[in-house]
């Protein structure tokens, strides 16, 4: 081809191609970000190849290079990102120095895309039907208005929407998160695309919503027999979806290979970690929870989850007759909303929950999104008002408290936050957001609360110089224990943990809820534990709550849920933990 | 060309690979919002060049005599030999001439600078004394209060604060100063930064170190100044800084409709007024007081962007 052809060359899907031949070939790929701080390389020489019709997941954690790898692929790095070296061959041509315009042909038609936010990525002025049609016609798929209307109908269906003509009018916000991550996926697979890349697509979504995403997902790539590449920080995920998966960490390839044997027999010393770390192996390995000592480095890892857990259950039974410290009797939270023309409509957020906690456990309050379970949070931590019913805290009823009242019992019970980087004031150091609750609680002597911060950041492994740092300063994982450090400054009997590790990497989290682990047992703390993710459930509860639309629906022990759970909701939300069939080995 | 198995691979373990796992180091220097945004201003000459103009007309208001040994109203004696077709025209000790009424047009500048910049300052002053408070009590308590301060400020929003400084300066005629054009232009202008302040804080409010500082047993109001106001006020900044700019051209515009202050005071708006009528004649008049305008607002305006810049990361990311 002339360097001066201006005519388009569109892939022919027509041209014979050996079914055998990779469909894409990245080799070397170097990916550079430009930063204030200099040249950073986020993807360091990075190959793997994709064959027709195969499942390939990377794995990492953030700041992997995974969906950097991705993004190069279709060649639309964000910011200042750009390619280094290497290339990528889709059908053996090199992409890596294709002009937008042609690169416009191969995004769609020969790589789909599903990006990651489905609240986000539907604009929310435009109808969905529009945006679809837009999606057809950029394609090239439809040249009339008519055909892209049929074609755009055809693709809401196929993304599962029954109804298809009566949404195509519909805006984003009437869709639900999973309808809309279909629709995203439609739009992706619109073109028949040879290979269809998905980045972190369910991580926005529900558990059992997850689930059926990726069910839609998985059946809809191998309908058009196209290959996928899946970008995710779940193991269990990874494995349960793709065929071959590939282990990112800094920027490089630590370990590829068919998924089950890198699950199972991971060789890497970092993908050996990632395993042990994942919370959803536990589930799976808690009653052999021998810790294997001819691994190098896993022997060192102090954070070793099955371990965890098996200290866990030794445990529940000595505390079996302690005294409660929380005590939720008949909790009910009824909001109003406003439905316009001065009416209002009740909602029920949370509908007669009744629940105890005793002294130095930890009782887990499981849920989708909208189950109430923050709400609930919120009620006992005096942040939000019960509509009627009763929370008494160390044997303190907390309904006809002054205010006085209520400050006093504050000290007793603190926060942590799920996201450590919006939990702590940007502007305020590290010691003076460990402080805090010691100035506002009366500890006047500087000297003092300076002594308590240095035993705090001890307390959750932090160095003493970290007191004179700010927040941005630190990772997401030094940051939530700075979010420790500041819930445990005034000795509290129960601390809620609202999401407190969601956020988090594998390692990290594990980290953390060691962490949390070895402060219960030290200083006999109270947990309550809010979250969605089950996985974690298993490693830390004593006993679990699971609540949907506001209703507790079961209760018990963690053994007793996770072996034997009564509620078929219970049942479907441990269906749908990724990985959960599979024999995990470390 | 045939499928090869996937074969597992594994990569060559360097040492230190996992070590740290959460990997993020200190860096060796400190940063923090203001300190960063102070590193980037460093490094930006336009900066320099608006600070620099700035600084040379904040010393020509507080110390005027540094720069010219003329008094400011020397009965404005137009030196002998200087009429006819030269009028006005620069000479030995004026360097930029005189006006009509034989006034140093040098020393006019130089003695103007103090009024200008006091009634910017002031305007500032008075815009953030009312706005700052009705914006954020607005914004983080919500409800009818937010309803009820928020339509104060659309009712001010409502009445162009030009117009309105008119009539108040036109009603305090017997009282012309400083202090009441001052009020005239800063009383009407801080709707838009009670409104801008309102935003951010109604964003601010849902972080959850705001929930966090509550959880710990703080009051609202407490929350609201310790934690709240300083995540909200970067933008405020930025505004204030350009209505700085924004006040001193109100202060000539006024001046110049004859409205302003008296013309015995010594103001830029006011020579600007004055000099328009020998525009043909000495035009030099006319064009050394706008210049004068022109660059402090021009500085002021673009300290404030580049404030607004730096304080802004994504901003600074793009450069």
């Amino acid at each position: 081809m002339k360097s001066n052809e201006t005519v388009v060359i569109p892939f022919n899907e027509a041209e014979a191609v050996d079914p055998d031949a990779p469909l894409v070939q990245v080799k070397d790929l170097e990916v550079t970000f430009k930063t204030q701080a200099g040249i950073v390389h986020a993807v360091r020489g990075v190959s793997f190849d994709i064959y027709p019709g195969e499942s390939v997941a990377i794995v990492g954690e953030s700041g992997s290079g995974k969906s950097t790898t991705a993004t190069a692929i279709i060649n639309l790095l964000a910011g200042t990102g750009r390619i280094f070296g290497g290339e990528i061959l889709v059908e053996g041509k090199d992409i890596t120095g294709y002009s937008q315009d042609k690169m416009a042909d191969v995004r769609g038609r020969v790589i789909g895309y599903v990006p990651q936010d489905p609240m986000s990525n539907l604009n929310p002025v435009w109808s969905v039907g529009f945006q679809v049609e837009e999606a057809v016609r950029a394609n090239g798929l439809a040249s009339t208005r008519k055909e892209a209307r049929e074609r755009a109908i055809e693709v809401l269906k196929q993304a599962g929407l029954g109804d298809a003509e009566r949404r195509m009018k519909q805006f984003p916000h009437q869709f639900s998160g999973g309808m809309r991550q279909r629709v995203l996926i439609g739009i992706g697979l619109a073109a028949n695309p040879k290979l269809l890349i998905a980045d972190e697509p369910t991580s926005a979504l529900d558990v059992t919503v997850q689930k059926v995403i990726l069910d839609h997902l998985e059946s809809r790539v191998h309908e058009q027999q196209a290959a996928l590449l899946l970008i995710t920080h779940d193991l269990g995920l990874a494995a349960e979806r793709a065929s071959k998966l590939i282990v990112m960490h800094r920027g490089r390839i630590v370990e590829a290979g068919p998924s089950l044997e890198v699950l199972q027999n991971p060789k890497h010393p970092y993908t050996q970690t990632l395993i042990a770390a994942a919370p959803s192996l536990a589930s799976k390995r808690i009653k052999s929870s021998t810790v294997r000592d001819d691994a190098p480095v896993a022997t060192d890892i102090e954070f070793d989850v099955a371990r965890l857990a098996a200290k866990r259950e030794e445990e529940a039974a000595a505390l079996a007759d302690a005294p409660a410290a929380i005590e939720v009797t008949d909790l009910t939270k009824i909001y109003s909303i406003r439905r316009g023309n001065f009416r209002s409509e009740p909602l029920t957020a949370v509908d007669h929950i009744s629940f105890k906690v005793k002294k130095g456990t930890t009782l887990a309050l499981v849920g989708e999104s909208g189950s109430g379970k923050t709400t609930a949070a919120k009620m006992i931590l005096g942040l939000e008002k019960p509509t009627s019913g009763e929370i008494s805290l160390m044997g303190t009823h907390m309904s006809g408290l002054s205010r006085k009242g209520l400050f006093e019992l504050r000290s007793r019970m603190q926060v942590v936050f799920q996201d450590p980087y919006a939990s702590l004031d940007p502007q305020r150091s590290i010691a003076a957001i460990i402080a805090e609750p010691l100035r506002v609680h009366g500890v006047s002597s500087r000297a003092e609360r300076l002594a308590r911060v240095n035993e705090l950041l001890d307390q959750v492994s932090l160095p003493r110089s970290m007191a004179h740092r700010y927040p941005n300063e630190l990772s997401g994982g030094q940051r939530q224990r700075v979010a420790v450090a500041r819930a445990l400054a005034l000795k509290p009997d129960v601390v809620v943990l609202d999401e407190a590790v969601s956020a988090l990497d594998v390692l990290v989290q594990a980290q953390v809820l060691q962490l949390l682990a070895d402060l219960q047992e030290e200083l006999n703390l109270t947990y309550l534990f809010i979250t969605h993710d089950l996985a974690v459930v298993r490693v830390v509860a004593d006993e679990v709550a699971v609540m949907e639309a506001g209703k507790i629906v079961e209760t018990g022990t963690t053994d007793e849920i996770f072996e034997n759970a009564k509620m078929p909701y219970t049942q479907r939300l441990l269906d749908a933990i990724p990985g959960a069939g599979i024999d995990w080995g470390a | 060309m045939s499928r090869p198995t996937p074969e597992h691979y594994v990569a060559p373990f360097e040492g230190n690979d996992i070590i740290e796992i959460d990997a993020k180091q200190l860096p060796d220097r400190r940063s923090n919002l203001w300190l960063d945004a102070w590193r980037d201003l460093r490094r930006r000459p336009l900066f320099y060049a608006a600070l620099i103009v700035a600084l040379v007309v904040a010393t020509m208001a507080f110390f005027p005599t540094l720069f010219t040994q003329v008094p400011p109203n020397d009965n404005c004696q137009l030196p002998l030999g200087t009429r006819g077709p030269n009028m006005g025209a620069p000479m030995d000790g004026h360097p930029l001439g005189f006006t009509l009424q034989g006034c140093d047009v040098y020393a006019r500048v130089v003695w103007g600078a103090r009024t200008s910049l006091t009634v910017g300052l002031l305007v500032v002053a008075i815009t953030a004394a009312i706005g700052i408070p009705m914006g954020a009590l607005a914004g983080f308590y919500g409800g009818w209060v937010d309803s009820f301060l928020s339509r104060i400020g659309d009712i001010f929003f409502s009445i162009p604060y030009f117009l309105a400084a008119v009539v108040v300066m036109t009603v305090f005629s017997e009282h012309k100063n400083v202090f009441v054009i001052s009020f005239a232009i800063g009383g009407f202008a801080w709707a838009s930064l009670a409104r801008l302040l309102r935003a951010e804080v109604l964003q601010v409010k849902n972080k959850e170190f705001v929930l966090a500082s509550e959880a710990i047993g703080r009051s609202k109001f407490s929350t609201l100044i310790r934690h709240v106001l300083p995540n909200s006020l970067s933008p405020v900044i930025v505004s204030l800084t350009v209505s700085l700019g924004a006040a001193i051209v109100a202060e000539a515009a006024l001046s110049f409709l004859g409205v302003g202050l008296g013309s015995n005071v010594m103001s830029w708006g006011n020579d600007i007024s004055e000099a328009q009528t020998t525009i043909r004649t000495a035009p030099m008049a006319l064009f050394w007081p706008s210049l004068f305008l022109t660059l402090t607002v021009l500085a002021f305006i673009t300290l404030g962007e580049l404030v607004r810049d730096a304080l802004d990361p994504k901003a600074r990311a793009r450069r």
